[in-house]
């Protein structure tokens, strides 16, 4: 009982708090901003100050510029992750697997399923008005990361011929795509470029077979680029896997709208034990838990290091004040008000932070694009995921150092304005 | 010792100043620490015991390897033990709940992984009781559960299964795994289709001596291959690593994190020492032309920096030690354990007195090298 009113009573404070906190900065913001276009304002004297005090305005810059790049990376590395995921399903393909799986790797789908699956509505049909859908095998392999040398698992994907016709946004970028029967492989983008060997026109062993590459598919950016993907009736014998039996199976509608109407025919399917996904979603709900771990992470990392940053402007802007406590009794002694020094004050702490915003946001601009790897939890496998930085981030990252901003050039301002200018004057 | 007033009354000229700074310490040091511990958490491949090693089929650790090998493995010289495991991946009431389910050996297990402690009365209740589990302590916290309890587990192929917890396992190694949920390899095999009896997962294999492991490692693959059923024997240690591999860069990203946090403390801290010199060079021309030496200027600079840096950095570090076990908590199921070693506190602290002497350094060579005439000629 205690501690519960402990934790509402705390969750209370920081709630007032937090909201208080949202007023002055915003507000801060706003005022410092139009602080130029407010009568009297001593603007260019804040501008010659920035100038003649560099130093220091140059250390408070790379702090606040440090924390908005670890804030943007960590965010455009969540990003990332998700974008490869969510761009992996198509919203035009329906994923069928076994009722209750959640990954693809639990499934398992007999070949009567997939006969309804194809009389099913809703699924589109080539010129020879056969059912276009794809019904996969899917297994890990260890093969050697160039990068690290050792083993990671990649995941091969046993497909039907015409696969590419329900993926339609996978194309053959080298080499040819493998004949059915055969023990021919097409690796994705990525997987050619992180593992020793998936190179088009390479022989390679696994699972006691020996295989030819004989082709790279760019799958525009998605989880499929990290894949390897040869005939599933071919990886079913060789992975010993039961015939017949897939994991799962991918169907491409005739439009996005049949979906709904693909889905009630499956399910309601007395001879059907199956989920029916839309592509999209279930790649989407992969991505959930190592964005929420980057996301946290990252969060928390970019919270504490913003409490130092702010700490470190105060500093800064606390110094500012103390070595210029002259100067301002001058200006208020010339009929500045006290109001006109606190937004000058502000506003200097807004363009140092703003400045810093821009060349923290800058430098991790290099960033974009380049791809890293990561354990997708739930098929076990080797995923290859870049860094995404969107414009939104960008911006979120100058907010970020305007609020920083604000909060470490408040109470510096008020204090330079509360000063009695008489005391002041007398150390001349 | 005796200049340790003069250092003191310094340090508390400008409150708010030195609040801030050290503020800035402790910020940046319990961050350092925060990222120390997920760098090891996500890099824990040194509990792994030198005389263990891991059987899994050649082709992919989701493939099977048949009960039968066992025997055979058995017969080879220098294995003293053997325990198999299989993973269960079923799902406590709702996806995110995740922990690893293994079904276990008991006549083997604890003989086999010895680190892992359950209390002898814990444990007979469990090898009585067919529907049995022994749990991780972390996952018990983390589900509020109790011994006793009945647990329903479900499992996507094998359907809905329900446990009675019987024990509760503990990590006897600061940093160990906490979080599996064992159970019967009997009860497992009399309720699953015949396609799953007679397969294991994995083998955990125990030898006389780690120099022997490459040979047996090497022994038992060239024992069953071209068989249907190839296999893959490694240390426990190689095995850990190349899962922590697959993690991906994660090391390097907390590296590069650490130094830009580090970077920036040491500008601060830096810039706040060199200002409050620059403030008291009066002061400081004055003790020089009383008759302090220029080396007794340099020490008191220094001095002052050096306990700023001290006060944060303990401060800091007493933080990440109060706040950890609780992040630790709050995060259970998202990432590995996060435990602070004394590695990463030791290396903190040597971090922050490395930093308040660098800080220090440049402007106290600035003081020392203070002409007194110009300086006093400003007074």
């Amino acid at each position: 009982m205690l501690p519960k009113l402990f934790f509402g009573l705390l969750i209370t404070i920081a709630a007032a708090v937090a909201l208080l906190l949202i007023v002055v900065v915003v507000g801060g913001i706003l005022a410092g901003l139009l602080a130029p276009f407010i009568g009297s304002v001593p603007i260019s004297y804040n501008f010659r100050s920035i100038r003649a005090r560099w130093t220091s305005t140059i250390v408070a810059i790379l702090g606040i510029a440090g924390t908005v790049g670890v804030f943007v990376a960590m965010l455009s590395l969540a990003r990332g992750f998700k974008a490869t995921l969510v761009a992996s399903g198509s919203p035009s393909n329906a994923l069928v697997m076994r009722a209750g799986s959640s990954s693809e790797m639990m499934g398992g789908i007999t070949l009567d399923s997939i006969k309804v699956l194809q009389d099913a509505p809703g699924v589109a049909r080539d010129a020879s008005a056969a059912p276009i859908l794809t019904q996969d095998v899917v297994g890990v392999i260890p093969v050697p990361l160039i990068s690290t040398g050792s083993d990671a698992n990649v995941q091969v994907r046993g497909v039907s011929p015409n696969v590419l016709q329900v993926r339609t946004f996978a194309k053959i970028a080298e080499g040819r795509m493998f004949q059915p029967g055969l023990n021919e492989l097409v690796v994705g983008k990525n997987a050619a470029n992180s593992y020793v060997g998936l190179k088009v026109g390479n022989k390679i062993d696994f699972a006691g077979g020996h295989w030819q590459v004989v082709g790279m598919f760019d799958a525009g950016g998605s989880a499929f680029d990290s894949e390897i993907w040869c005939d599933s009736r071919v990886l079913a014998q060789v992975l010993k896997r039961p015939e017949n039996i897939f994991q799962s199976a991918t169907v491409h509608l005739a439009s996005p709208a049949s979906f709904q109407q693909f889905k009630d025919a499956v399910i309601s399917d007395p001879r059907m034990n199956v989920d029916v996904w839309r592509e999209i979603d279930y790649y989407n709900k992969q991505s959930t838990t190592m964005t929420r771990l980057i996301t946290v992470l990252g969060g928390f990392v970019a919270a504490i290091m913003a409490i130092g940053a702010i700490f470190g402007a105060l500093n800064t802007m606390y110094s500012a004040v103390a070595e210029r406590g002259r100067e301002i009794a001058t200006m208020r002694a010339l009929g500045f008000s006290a109001s006109n020094v606190i937004l000058s004050f502000l506003f200097e702490a807004l363009v140092i932070s703003f400045t810093a915003g821009l060349i923290g946001c800058i430098a991790v601009l290099p960033l974009n694009g380049l791809t890293t790897n990561t354990m997708n939890w739930q098929t076990f496998s080797n995923l290859a995921f870049a860094f995404k930085i969107t414009f939104d981030l960008l911006v979120m990252g100058v907010l970020f150092a305007l609020v920083m901003g604000v909060l470490g050039g408040l109470l510096p301002a008020i204090r330079a304005a509360i000063q009695p200018v008489a005391v002041a004057l007398r150390e001349l | 010792m005796k200049f340790v007033r003069i250092i003191w009354a310094n340090l508390l000229r400008k409150k708010v100043r030195l609040l801030l700074t050290i503020g800035s310490f402790a910020v940046a040091l319990f961050l350092f620490a925060f990222l120390g511990v997920v760098r090891d958490a996500f890099s824990r491949d040194n509990l792994a015991s030198a005389n263990r090693l891991i059987i899994i089929n050649r082709t992919s650790i989701i493939n099977p390897i048949p009960l039968s090998y066992r025997d055979k493995i058995l017969r080879i010289s220098g294995v003293t033990g053997i325990t198999h495991n299989n993973w269960f991946g079923g799902t406590y009431i709702e996806e995110k709940n995740f922990f690893p389910q293994f079904v276990i050996d008991p006549e083997n297990q604890r003989q086999v992984i010895p680190e892992f402690k359950v209390p002898d009365d814990q444990w007979s209740a469990f090898v009585k009781d067919r529907e049995g589990a022994i749990v991780g302590a972390r996952t018990m916290e983390r589900f509020h559960w109790k011994i006793g309890q009945r647990i329903p587990i479900k499992q996507p192929m094998l359907g809905s299964w329900e446990f009675n917890i019987d024990g509760v396992y503990h990590g006897t190694r600061p940093g160990d795994d906490e979080t599996q949920f064992w159970f019967q390899w009997d009860y497992f095999e009399e309720r699953v289709p015949e396609s799953f009896k007679g397969r294991v997962g994995w083998y955990v294999l125990q030898v006389d001596n780690p120099d022997n492991a490459p040979r047996i490692a090497k022994a038992i693959d060239a024992e069953f291959a071209n068989s249907p059923f190839e296999t893959k024997t490694e240390t426990e240690s190689a095995f850990a690593a190349s899962w922590v591999k697959q993690f991906g860069n994660i090391k390097f990203l907390i590296v590069t994190i650490g130094s830009v946090v580090f970077f920036t403390l040491l500008l601060v801290t830096g810039n706040t020492m060199a200002i409050s010199v620059r403030e008291r060079t009066n002061e400081l021309a004055v003790l020089k032309a009383i008759g302090f030496s220029d080396r007794k200027v340099l020490g008191f600079v220094l001095g002052e920096a050096l306990a700023i840096a001290v006060i944060g950095g303990g401060l800091g570090l007493l933080l990440a030690l109060a706040l950890i076990p609780l992040l630790n908590r709050l995060l259970a199921g998202l990432v590995p354990v996060l435990f602070l070693s004394p590695g990463i506190l030791l290396f903190g602290f040597v971090t922050a007195l490395f930093v308040g002497l660098i800080s220090g350094f440049l402007p106290g060579l600035g003081a020392m090298h203070l002409r007194v005439v110009n300086a006093l000629r400003r007074v």
